[in-house]
C-alpha cells in the first residue's frame, strides 16, 4: 500500500469514530429502561398510557395553545371524564415529582422540554429542592 | 425513466419493512439481524475500498491547479489553490473537506445575445445545496447519537439545543430538517430540470438522493406525526450496542422502515458513489502539492527494466560489425 502510514491512520480514526458508542458503552452497567414512579391514590390517566407515552408533548402544546390563546380550560379525555387543562393542577396533582417521573425518561431520551422554565415541581418546591 | 428505476428501487426498500415488520411481524430481524449486518458490511467495505485505493500506484503527478504555482520569487503565488508545500496541502484538504473549496469555484457557462457570445459566471448554488445538505446530515446523525448513548455526552445535547433553538412546536422543530429537505430537493430538481444534467444522471445518482429522502421522511414521520415512543426505541438501540439486543413489542412499522431504509443505505454505501466520505481524502488531484518542477515524481509501478545498451550490443557483435565494415565505437 501506498502512503500506508497516513492511510492507516485515517482508518484508525474513522473506526475510532464509527465505533464510538460501543467503546463508550464498556464498562457501564447495562441500560435499563427507565422506572417511573406511579401515583398511589389514583388509577386511571387522562388517556392510556400508550397513548400518553407517545403523545403528551402534543396534548401539553395544546392545552397551553388553548388556554391561553382561547380562554377555554376544560378537556374531556377519552372516557368521558372531563379535566382542567392544567399541567400544574391536572398532570402534577398526581404525578407530584417531576424527578421520579418526567425526568427519568426524559433525561434516558436526552429531552430537555422548557415547561419548567416556567412551571414549578410540586413535590420539589415542597422539599425545598427547587 | 432513470429517475423512476431509483423510485421504484426506493419504494420496494419502503414496502419489504412495512410487509416483514408490519405485516408478518419479524421484529427481531429487522431491529437486530440487518442492522448487525449491515453496519458489518458498511464497515467491512469501507476498509475494502480505502485499501484498494490505498494499492493503486498514483503515476504521474495530478494536483489541480487552482492558481499561480510557484514561479520566480516576485510572481505571487497562491499558496492555498496551488500548493507547493505539505501545509499548504493540508490547508487546502481542509477547505475541501469541511467547506468544499472546489465547488465553490464552480462556473456555469452560458450563451447569450441570440447564442452568439459565451459567458462563464460562478455558479454557487451547487455548492450552497451540496453543504446545507452535508451540515445537515451531520447535525441530524450527531443528534441520533442520543439514542447510542447512556449518559448522553453533553457535546450532543449541545447540538440538539442548537438546532432546536427556535422553539416552535413540540417536539421542537429542528431546522436541520427543514434544511435537509430543501437541499435534497434541490439537489434532485436540478438533476431533473437541467437538460444536460439529466442527460449524464444515471439511476444511481437519483437512488441516493431518494434513499436518503425516505429516510428523512420516515424519520419526521416517526417524530411529529405517527409518534414512536422514544423510550422503547432507546431499549432496542442500546441493547444493539452493549450487544444484548431486546426487542420492544411495542415498536411500530415505521421505525422499523426508517432502521431498515439506513440499513440499506449502510449496506449500499461502500459500493457506490457515497464513497467520496473516504475517497475525497484520497484524490491525488487534491492531496499532491503542486511541485512537479521541483521534485521529480517517481511512478511506483515503474517495471524494472532489462536493459541492453548500444555498448553492450556492440560489445556482442563487433567482430561481425567490423566483417561487414559497419563503423563501431570501440575498436
Amino acid at each position: 500500500m501506498y502512503d500506508a502510514g497516513k492511510i492507516l491512520i485515517g482508518l484508525v480514526i474513522f473506526l475510532l469514530l464509527l465505533t464510538f458508542p460501543f467503546w463508550y458503552s464498556l464498562g457501564q452497567a447495562s441500560y435499563e429502561s427507565p422506572e417511573l414512579q406511579l401515583p398511589e391514590d389514583s388509577q386511571e390517566c387522562i388517556r392510556d398510557t400508550e397513548w400518553m407515552r407517545k403523545n403528551h408533548m402534543q396534548l401539553l402544546d395544546d392545552w397551553r395553545d388553548t388556554v391561553v390563546r382561547e380562554g377555554k380550560s376544560v378537556y374531556t379525555g377519552s372516557e368521558g371524564k372531563q379535566y382542567d387543562m392544567s399541567l400544574q393542577k391536572t398532570c402534577m396533582d398526581c404525578h407530584t415529582s417531576k424527578k421520579k417521573f418526567c425526568d427519568r425518561c426524559h433525561n434516558s431520551a436526552s429531552v430537555e422540554p422548557y415547561c419548567w422554565d416556567c412551571h414549578v415541581a410540586p413535590e420539589e418546591v415542597a422539599n425545598g429542592q427547587q | 425513466m432513470n429517475a423512476l428505476y431509483a423510485l421504484i428501487m426506493v419504494l420496494a426498500l419502503v414496502i419489504i419493512p412495512l410487509l416483514g415488520a408490519g405485516a408478518a411481524g419479524w421484529h427481531a430481524l429487522f431491529g437486530v439481524v440487518l442492522p448487525y449486518l449491515a453496519f458489518t458490511v458498511f464497515v467491512l467495505g469501507f476498509l475494502y475500498r480505502v485499501v484498494k485505493w490505498g494499492r493503486s500506484p498514483v503515476p504521474f503527478k495530478i494536483p489541480t491547479t487552482g492558481g499561480q504555482q510557484e514561479s520566480l520569487p516576485w510572481i505571487r503565488q497562491n499558496r492555498i489553490d496551488s500548493p507547493s508545500t505539505k501545509t499548504g496541502t493540508v490547508i487546502r484538504m481542509i477547505l475541501e473537506v469541511l467547506l468544499f473549496r472546489s465547488l465553490f469555484r464552480n462556473t456555469r457557462v452560458r450563451l447569450f445575445k441570440d447564442e452568439t457570445q459565451l459567458s462563464y459566471g460562478s455558479s454557487k448554488f451547487l455548492w450552497l445545496g451540496a453543504l446545507a445538505f452535508h451540515v445537515s446530515f451531520f447535525v441530524i446523525l450527531a443528534r441520533h447519537m442520543r439514542f447510542f448513548t447512556e449518559p448522553v455526552p453533553a457535546l450532543f445535547n449541545w447540538i440538539e439545543t442548537l438546532d432546536g433553538i427556535m422553539q416552535v412546536g413540540v417536539p421542537v422543530l429542528f431546522a436541520t430538517e427543514i434544511v435537509i429537505l430543501l437541499a435534497l430537493a434541490y439537489l434532485f430538481l436540478r438533476r431533473v430540470l437541467v437538460p444536460q444534467l439529466r442527460y449524464i444522471s444515471l439511476p444511481t445518482d437519483y437512488f441516493a438522493l431518494f434513499l436518503l429522502f425516505a429516510i428523512v421522511i420516515s424519520g419526521i414521520l416517526m417524530r411529529y406525526f405517527v409518534r414512536a415512543d422514544i423510550v422503547d426505541i432507546k431499549t432496542l438501540t442500546m441493547g444493539l450496542i452493549q450487544l444484548q439486543p431486546e426487542v420492544p413489542e411495542s415498536i411500530g412499522a415505521l421505525f422499523y422502515t426508517h432502521l431498515f431504509l439506513v440499513c440499506s443505505l449502510l449496506v449500499y454505501f461502500p459500493w457506490s458513489k457515497l464513497m467520496h466520505l473516504g475517497g475525497v481524502f484520497l484524490s491525488p488531484t487534491r492531496n499532491m502539492p503542486n511541485d512537479n518542477r521541483m521534485r521529480r515524481h517517481v511512478n511506483p509501478w515503474n517495471y524494472p527494466v532489462k536493459l541492453h545498451t548500444y555498448e553492450e550490443w556492440e560489445d556482442e557483435y563487433r567482430d561481425k560489425m567490423k566483417e561487414a565494415g559497419i563503423p563501431v565505437e570501440k575498436e
